[in-house]
């Protein structure tokens, strides 16, 4: 089997913008007045709560956006390509199992009826046995005890896990600070440092406890059930994160370096440059947001469609038009961001240092780059993590109108899509509207309680 | 204070033209009049016959910009970016793709869409208040905690969520609305009762806590405090002092959206199969009508400018100290 | 300022009692036993006449019976226009009988010469068509007859006028008159019309005699109009004559067509063929009419046994008993066990039995099935989400309806529709299409792979049947049993159908050169374009990803080409695809109606026809033209066997499935026959109002307790925070 990585577009963005992050923090970590807020952050509870949830969601997200290229030889001597995600390999086989419809969470039989035809020629209804289902339990051992004690054995398992990064972190800070390892240990005892670090231990605990019991069942039966064509919905729902995470941050991060340079412009340089930038976004903004969306889809939807030679696999294409769905639900925040940017620097020409600068001689572009830009660098924090959860949401509603992402990605509103359908059965099915409902609930809850907390250290205004 | 309105009217034109041509340029200069032909002609014995036709009798097969083949002032005014585009100014709607006049549509399903946004508004309004001042008024203690987490919670969950589950358990399991449908008069009551709820509901999270702030950072501000001073309840306070002053942010973020309900919620009306402005741009999406699209647009457009111009003067209304000249 | 706060008190405290007064209604309201759900307002109510209830799922785009070619407008039109022919109700083969004729047409067939053709020994050019008119039958009332004396009292409206009303209520008077010949007449020119853009107009323009020529004179007469700058955009059809079309007299006219066309005369069962008075034309085209919606798209007028008494395409359609309608009874005889199954309870009654019957749109299926099961609805399909809720199949694979239903005492029909799904192979492509040997094998590989039985069952809960060949049952032509299979995909073993095994498949395809679905010359595997039209839901996604299952079954790589229908339309077009999906309805039931779509003359590339895989086989062709001219006996019956064999073998089609309809009735609702061909049905429609309006009362009974529990929920958190203000109010006095 050879292997060969392979990346899309948005692969790339979202590595980058991981890697922007990564150079981003140690950058910030290495001065004061950038670590302060961050501590201040860092201080709730709450915060480290849900940065640590956001993170298993961004880790599962990263994962999947790492492709390799498969080329796997069959017997005959006929290869056969595939382009699977790090996710995907670590999920096999539940990328490739299919049953034939819906069957319930851990179920050993579909959920609906079969007819099958016996070689007599009678015709009897059943429920199928799935295919993807192996025994948990040796013959014998009795179902209970063996759940509980392998539930134990991961408990276990986690808990020296999370020990163990911990006190591996705990060991490079030593190092770092040239201290002895006990003496920072002592310091987080004592709470010195007013991390809340128990907090921090059980969630890590808690989310990698989580994630080991449903891999470990994921292995032996559909955990979250499968779906009407059968595919396994856990492995769906977990999918969708890369989607989710992907309009959430691409789309602000497209138009970041845009709506930047057009918000410092226009406050800085003031006169017709404003007055353009000015009357740009206020057209842009007068078209309501749906709106704008829609019929921009709509226009490039058939765009694509008529020059459809140049993209060749649907997967591609449902690449594509993610980002083209990121890039128009930029265009339509764009504007407030722009906005807000303009407004601030307005404010800050006037700031002493600025003229200071201006009367040693700099240049506009120093100016921008050195006075302006830093300084109004926590407006665009701000709006970033503020935007995510409510992008994660207008994905839903937008799939529902029809505007939304491909309908072959996998997605959380698509999944709430044809949740209604399913809901209108007799009897219901209930397993995808509630996987899909309570990741998406996780990530975008902790999203929000995330960026309330940045809000509050970052903003002056706020409470 | 005349004067500033003239201003901002003029202001608005250079917009409007600007939204009318990116519209256009969306709609025609990425797509053929062909595919839209197509589209609309259905799918047996088609020819190329028919689509000319088709395409003569919607003005599609007009040039651009400039008609060579007429003279005189026809030579802008018969073309598709004329009539297209700037009919609209004149509020002449022209067509849908599908043969129905757009205007008596539109007319039509702006009732049903503001019996439902209007209701939505102002119990929201009504709700959301009252949770953001119990939360001032609670401010410090758990009860403010809890409900502020269970605010952030409830934005955490997808509107369609709320939809889904809502119409399911009260039409479907306790029947106590019909499913879905719309009535003309009073009888509409019935139909417009689940969605209203579900819509409120479901805006409670960030509008209440967005209030919230507002409150709080009023209720810091001297005049509270000497109001306290005076011996007033706190009751009082909130409701003679607080709410009043914080009535300036709040309206900015209410009145721009008035003259938008017209455009109906488009969720709301598909899932319960109300005849509004809001099912009608779904369906001309679903359907690529685009005539009706670019009206939309247009109207919704035209609305959001009107609803600015609205906000500034509800300033007055408000503030005494605000004065537009 | 202060009456603003009072009112924000007044209202906190109105939030109060609002919940309060909602409780105590809710109180009230349970005391009376009447269903909350009701979606229908007193004045949709039965009130001594007979209503039917039933749905619509999308807008009809047009009821003008020229224009409208979809069964949603056909549900409409055919209960108000009137085409010169029907289908009997009952009897199957499906059988033409009169309408509004006195008698069947008179049919002369014409030679090169003008000599008539008495059998079958000449080749005839010419055929004519002479229809005879019963008398006596009159038109719906309607604004466009009225008449004050002598001249009519609505066509010359100024616009103002037009300005000043909102629909066809808003005219005090309304008139009729009797139906004639020249009505007939003025709807065949309608259909040339440019303006009106019949979707049949280039099909019948190679029919019907000067019909094309008719078309490209008044496209002169409407530029003439324009040059002369009349805003009128009335041309009167009576002034220009279509050599083929002829008024003879008052009750008499004469279509005569090209050739020897026999499948013409279903044609004229259909409301294409429907009269239409010119006083409709000039009443419409009078300035103004169109902006306010009033058109024939939207205001269709009659001599059906219904017209249009509400049209909101928006939100619902009510059809209302036409006053004028002429004398029409139930048939009297059926077939064998018409009488048994209770189709023949009114037989001999005068129709229509229903008075009214109100159309609600209904866009999702979720609320459509749930309002049928709350009696809100008369009829109802089956969707595939609520197929388990409502059908059990039992142990000889028959369905059965559930319990829930069986108590309910609903009825099930089921029939086979007259149409054709199926997957296409671009015969012009190189590596699917063409003649040889090779790409036939490897097109007769792919048939037995893809599994339309499977299909059946996961899409359609085994809705459907899965095609021997082009022909659907109930169509003649179609056999069942050992002589209809297609030995290509099938074998009968054991008295039965037994799909051929993969291995099979997979033999052909390594003949064909590519095993295991690589090229045998390059080494590369095998990759296959795959056409799909869709509108992007989750379901589509779901067969999109079973297509790409059936051909893994073999190693070929599927790229998916999901496409909107436009632009799928113009792959086909162009010839760019190579596999598609496509279906096909019929227009009548006639073999004809399904052979034509592999008729070589017909391929869509070079000729623009239904031929949509361009099959061309002259052996075929051949046979096409014989087949078509031919009675239906033992020797059509042979050569369509003969036909049969061909394209089983060339699979230019793999088969698919002829969809299967189920139908659900209320137990209030008189026994239907069910059919798929016959559109005029809702005359031989009946029910009892009494037993529904109990039923629905005992469905619908609401349960109130969660609305209580909300209810209490909400006072105790008044209460509750009511109580802490005043704990807090009394601390802070405390620290003061």
């Amino acid at each position: 089997m050879a292997m060969r990585p392979e990346f899309y577009i948005t692969d790339l963005l979202i590595l980058s913008l991981f890697i922007i992050f990564i150079v981003g923090a140690s950058y910030a970590s290495c001065y004061e007045h950038l670590r302060a807020p961050w501590r201040r952050v860092f201080k709730k509870k709450i915060a480290v709560v849900s940065a640590i949830v956001l993170s298993v969601f961004i880790a599962i997200g990263l994962l999947d956006s790492i492709h390799v290229r498969l080329e796997s030889q069959l017997t005959s001597g006929v290869s056969i390509t595939n382009t699977k995600s790090v996710l995907d390999l670590l999920l096999a086989p539940l990328d490739d199992t299919h049953e034939t419809s819906y069957s319930a969470p851990f179920a050993s039989k579909a959920f609906t009826l079969t007819t099958e035809t016996s070689a007599a020629g009678q015709a009897t209804r059943l429920y199928k046995p799935l295919q993807y289902v192996s025994h948990y339990t040796l013959p014998g051992q009795k179902l209970t005890w063996v759940v509980v004690a392998n539930m134990l054995y991961i408990a276990l398992e986690s808990l020296l896990l999370v020990l163990l990064v911990s006190t591996a972190l705990l060991y490079f800070r030593a190092k770092r600070q040239n201290t002895p390892l006990v003496s920072v240990i002592n310091r987080y005892l004592k709470n010195q440092n007013q991390f809340p670090w128990q907090t921090a231990l059980l969630t890590g605990f808690i989310m990698l406890f989580m994630i080991l019991v449903l891999f470990h069942f994921s292995r032996y039966c559909h955990i979250f059930g499968t779906d009407k064509v059968g595919r396994d919905i856990f492995y769906t729902t977990l999918k969708s994160v890369r989607t989710g995470l992907i309009i959430g941050t691409l789309t602000t991060l497209i138009i970041l370096p845009f709506a930047t340079l057009m918000g410092v412009a226009a406050g800085y340089f003031g006169g017709v440059i404003d007055d353009v930038i000015q009357y740009l976004y206020t057209t842009l903004s007068s078209i309501p947001g749906v709106l704008l969306i829609s019929a921009t889809i709509l226009s490039v939807q058939i765009y694509m469609a008529r020059h459809d030679e140049l993209l060749q696999t649907t997967q591609q294409r449902a690449e594509i038009r993610l980002l083209v769905l990121c890039f128009v639900l930029g265009l339509t925040s764009w504007t407030s961001l722009c906005r807000l940017l303009r407004a601030e620097v307005l404010k800050l020409r006037e700031m002493d240092y600025v003229q200071a600068a201006k009367v040693l001689g700099a240049g506009h572009y120093t100016i921008l780059m050195r006075h302006l830009v830093p300084n109004v660098m926590h407006i665009i924090l701000i709006t970033i993590v503020l935007d995510f959860s409510a992008l994660v949401l207008a994905e839903a509603v937008l799939s529902y109108v029809g505007v939304g992402v491909d309908a072959a990605t996998y997605s959380w509103g698509n999944m709430l899509n044809g949740a209604r359908l399913e809901l209108a059965r007799e009897p219901v099915v209930w397993w995808p509207l509630l996987s899909a409902f309570s990741f998406m609930f996780t990530m975008v809850l902790s999203a929000n309680l995330f960026s309330d907390a940045v809000r509050e250290a970052f903003d002056p205004r706020a409470i | 204070m005349v004067t500033y309105l003239v201003r901002r009217l003029l202001y608005a034109i250079p917009v409007v033209v600007g939204v009318n041509l990116f519209t256009f340029a969306l709609f025609f200069m990425v797509n053929s009049p062909d595919d839209i032909a197509r589209a609309h002609l259905g799918n047996k014995y088609v020819s190329e016959k028919m689509i000319a036709n088709w395409k003569a009798q919607h003005d599609y097969d007009k040039p651009l910009f400039i008609n060579q083949a007429r003279q005189g002032v026809a030579k802008l005014t018969d073309t598709l970016f004329f009539i297209k585009s700037i009919r609209l100014f004149a509020f002449e709607f022209g067509m849908s793709d599908g043969g129905r006049d757009i205007g008596a549509d539109v007319r039509q399903r702006m009732l049903p869409s503001l019996m439902i946004a209007v209701p939505v508004l102002l119990l929201g309004l009504l709700t959301n208040i009252t949770i953001a001042m119990l939360m001032t008024f609670f401010r410090g203690t758990r009860v403010e905690l809890v409900t502020s987490v269970m605010c952030i919670a409830m934005m955490s969950v997808s509107t369609l969520f709320y939809i889904i589950i809502g119409q399911y358990v009260v039409a479907r399991l306790l029947r106590l609305v019909p499913i879905s449908g719309y009535s003309d008069g009073w009888f509409a009551l019935k139909f417009i009762l689940l969605p209203v709820v579900i819509s409120v509901v479901a805006g409670i999270g960030s509008s209440a806590r967005w209030y919230k702030t507002i409150f709080i950072e009023e209720i810091y501000k001297d005049y509270v405090r000497t109001a306290r001073a005076k011996g007033l309840s706190e009751l009082k306070v909130m409701l003679n002092h607080v709410l009043q002053n914080a009535m300036i942010p709040i309206l900015t973020g209410i009145v721009v959206i008035i003259p938008l309900l017209f455009l109906g919620s488009l969720l709301m009306e598909s899932f319960f199969g109300i005849p509004g402005m809001g099912s009608y741009t779904i369906d001309a999406i679903s359907l690529q009508d685009f005539a009706i699209v670019r009206v939309i647009v247009f109207l919704g457009t035209l609305l959001y400018i009107f609803g600015l111009i609205l906000t500034d003067l509800s300033y007055i209304l408000v503030d005494p100290r605000v004065r537009l000249d | 300022m202060d009456r603003a706060n009072q009112s924000t008190v007044f209202s906190l405290c109105r939030n109060v009692r609002f919940w309060l007064t909602a409780i105590a209604v809710a109180l009230l309201v349970a005391c009376d036993g009447r269903a909350w759900n009701n979606p229908y307002p007193k004045s949709d109510r039965d009130d001594g006449v007979i209503v039917d209830y039933a749905s619509f799922d999308s807008p009809p785009k047009t009821l003008d019976p020229a224009r409208s070619y979809s069964a949603p407008e056909a549900m409409f039109n055919a209960q108000i226009y009137e085409p010169p022919l029907q289908y009997h109700f009952l009897k199957r083969p499906y059988q033409l009988e009169p309408l509004t004729l006195v008698a069947m047409p008179t049919v002369e067939r014409f030679a090169k010469n003008g000599e008539l053709v008495q059998s079958n020994e000449r080749e005839v050019v010419e055929t004519r068509y002479t229809m005879t008119l019963k008398p006596g039958i009159f038109y719906q009332p309607h604004p466009a007859f009225a008449k004050a004396g002598a001249a009519y009292l609505y066509h010359h409206l100024s616009r103002k006028q037009v300005d000043g009303i909102s629909g066809l209520a808003d005219f005090t008077t309304v008139g009729s008159r009797e139906l004639t010949a020249a009505d007939y007449v003025y709807q065949i020119k309608r259909l040339a019309h440019p303006d009106v853009q019949s979707p049949i107009f280039s099909f019948m323009a190679n029919i019907i005699n000067g019909l094309d020529e008719f078309h490209d004179q008044l496209q002169q007469v409407k530029a003439e109009l324009k040059q002369t700058n009349s805003s009128q955009g009335f041309i009167d059809l009576r002034q220009y004559q279509v050599t083929g079309v002829k008024v003879l007299d008052r009750y008499r006219y004469q279509i005569t067509i090209k050739g020897d066309y026999r499948q013409f005369i279903y044609w004229l069962a259909m409301p294409f063929f429907a009269p239409m008075p010119w006083e409709a034309d000039q009443f419409y085209s009078q300035p103004g009419m169109r902006q306010k919606n009033m058109v024939l798209d939207w205001y269709p007028i009659g001599t059906g046994p219904y017209m249009l008494a509400e049209n909101n395409p928006n939100r619902r359609i009510i059809l209302e008993r036409n006053p004028y309608y002429h004398e029409d009874l139930f048939p009297a005889t059926g077939e064998a066990n018409d009488e048994a199954n209770g189709f023949l309870k009114n037989k001999a009654k005068s129709l229509p039995m229903i008075d009214r019957i109100v159309y609600t749109l209904e866009k999702e299926s979720l609320p459509r099935w749930n309002k049928f099961l709350q009696g809100y609805y008369d009829n109802s399909g089956i969707s595939s989400d609520s197929f388990d809720q409502a059908i059990a199949i039992d142990h000889h694979g028959n369905p059965q309806l559930t319990d829930e239903l069986k108590q309910k005492q609903v009825r099930l029909y089921t029939s086979v529709e007259p149409s054709i799904f199926y997957l296409g192979f671009n015969m012009k492509d190189k590596v699917v299409g063409g003649d040889g040997e090779r790409t036939r094998k490897l097109r007769q590989a792919i048939s037995i792979a893809v599994d339309y039985d499977e299909y059946i069952h996961i899409f359609l809960n085994g809705r459907g049947v899965a095609a021997q060949g082009p022909i659907p049952p109930g169509i003649f032509g179609y056999q069942s049993g050992q002589q209809g299979i297609n030995p290509i995909v099938y074998q009968w073993r054991q008295h039965q159908l037994q799909h051929r095994s993969l291995t099979d498949a997979k033999r052909l395809l390594a003949e064909a050169g590519y095993p295991a679905g690589k090229d045998k010359l390059t080494n590369k595997p095998l990759v296959l374009t795959y056409d799909i039209a869709t509108n992007g839901g989750p379901e589509q996604y779901a067969q999109i990803a079973w297509m790409r299952k059936q051909f893994a079954k073999l190693g070929i790589q599927l790229l998916v080409n999901a496409t909107h229908w436009n632009r799928f339309q113009d792959r086909i077009r162009r010839g760019r695809s190579q596999l598609f999906f496509m279906g096909w309805n019929a227009d009548y039931p006639d073999p004809e109606n399904f052979f034509f779509l592999l008729y070589g003359p017909n391929g869509k590339v070079e000729h623009g026809g239904e031929n949509a895989s361009n099959y061309n086989n002259p052996v075929f062709d051949q046979l096409f033209r014989q087949m078509r001219s031919m009675p239906n006996d033992n020797k059509r019956l042979a050569v369509i066997e003969k036909m049969l064999a061909i394209v089983r073998q060339d699979a230019p089609w793999v088969w698919g499935l002829h969809p299967k309809t189920f139908l659900l009735s209320h137990k209030w609702n008189d026994p239907v026959k069910q059919s798929s061909i016959i559109n005029g049905t809702l005359k031989y429609y009946s029910l009892d109002p009494v037993q529904r309006s109990l039923a629905r009362r005992q469905w619908n009974t609401p349960i109130k307790w969660p609305l209580y529990l909300v209810g209490m929920l909400l006072l105790s958190l008044v209460l509750y925070a009511a109580n802490a203000y005043r704990k807090r109010e009394r601390k802070m006095v405390k620290r003061r």
